[in-house]
């Protein structure tokens, strides 16, 4: 593995992220979290992550946490993901696929507004 | 589970729900001994004997007990399926270490999938672990391939800036699945 090559285009990278992040105000700490128990594993909670992971990517979003969380208890409901935007009560989301994730990420992450149709009535 | 690389990720969820602080992954495809083995080794709490017998039984693992289970007998049936096993050792508060070998060439050989998207998974939303990924290849002829990849230098250089800031996220897919693609076997798919 090209190490000191790879680590020398880091310190570039990191660079160019504190730069934008300078220049971008956030709105608000926005969280995002997808389940991964063995359930959400098995039901394509890891497409459903690396579908969020690509949007943030692609999209130039910056200041998202994406994290993970166990079982939460609605297995038949996999995968879960939940998004948290600054102090408005945190949303859950079921049976969010690949596409279901890049709409949430869309629609609620990046303009407010929840997708209804997959929000789970806690 | 329909794929190796997705048992891999459950397998390092139980570490990290274990409270470990160094987790490493290790897979090997070893075409010339036709045996593909993967380790993940934890300094996580572990578990007694009693408790280690017990997470290998399909049967010990209901609801209650979830977050020791399930996964582990799920990982051992794929493995027997191809002609292979699992084992696992474990000392209680000494960490623990799961190893799964498969016959590389059987036919009911789960595919190892996506082992780059576990990866990345595995490195975003665990921030607080060290990391050590490692994929080994040996071809037919002996040729031995790998990537190795370590999170201790990716996390200083990082410093406070996020793992999921877009150019970083990029960079890091970009590291992971170019190494794995770079050392994967061309009989592999």
């Amino acid at each position: 593995m090209p190490a000191i090559k790879s680590l020398e285009e880091l310190k570039r990278v990191r660079e160019e992220a504190l730069q934008k992040k300078k220049m971008k105000a956030t709105p608000g700490n926005v969280q995002v979290i997808v389940a991964m128990g063995t359930c959400g594993i098995a039901a394509g909670a890891r497409d459903t992550m690396k579908s969020v992971l690509s949007f943030i990517e692609s999209n130039s979003l910056s200041g998202i946490t994406v994290t993970q969380t166990g079982c939460i208890g609605m297995c038949e409901q996999e995968p879960i993901m939940q998004v948290v935007i600054g102090d408005q009560p945190k949303v859950v989301y079921g049976k969010v696929n690949a596409e279901v994730a890049e709409q949430i990420m869309k629609q609620h992450v990046q303009n407010g507004i929840p997708v209804k149709d997959y929000v789970l009535p806690l | 589970m329909r794929e190796i690389a997705l048992h891999l990720m459950d397998i390092a969820e139980n570490s990290v729900a274990a409270e470990a602080r160094n987790v490493s992954i290790e897979v090997h495809e070893n075409l010339q001994s036709d045996l593909l083995k993967v380790i993940v080794t934890d300094d996580g709490r572990g578990m007694d004997e009693e408790t280690a017998k017990q997470v290998l039984d399909p049967f010990y693992t209901t609801r209650t007990t979830r977050k020791v289970g399930l996964g582990i007998p799920l990982l051992k049936l794929a493995a027997e399926m191809s002609e292979g096993g699992l084992s696992l050792v474990s000392e209680a508060g000494k960490g623990a270490k799961i190893e799964a070998h498969f016959r590389h060439s059987h036919i009911d050989r789960m595919p190892l999938g996506d082992l780059a998207s576990t990866f990345l998974a595995l490195l975003v939303s665990h921030p607080k672990i060290h990391w050590v990924f490692d994929y080994r290849t040996t071809d037919k002829n002996g040729n031995v391939d790998n990537f190795e990849f370590d999170d201790t230098e990716l996390k200083k250089e990082l410093g406070e800036v996020s793992i999921t800031e877009p150019e970083i996220l990029k960079f890091v897919r970009g590291l992971i699945e170019e190494g794995i693609r770079a050392s994967a076997l061309q009989t592999t798919v």
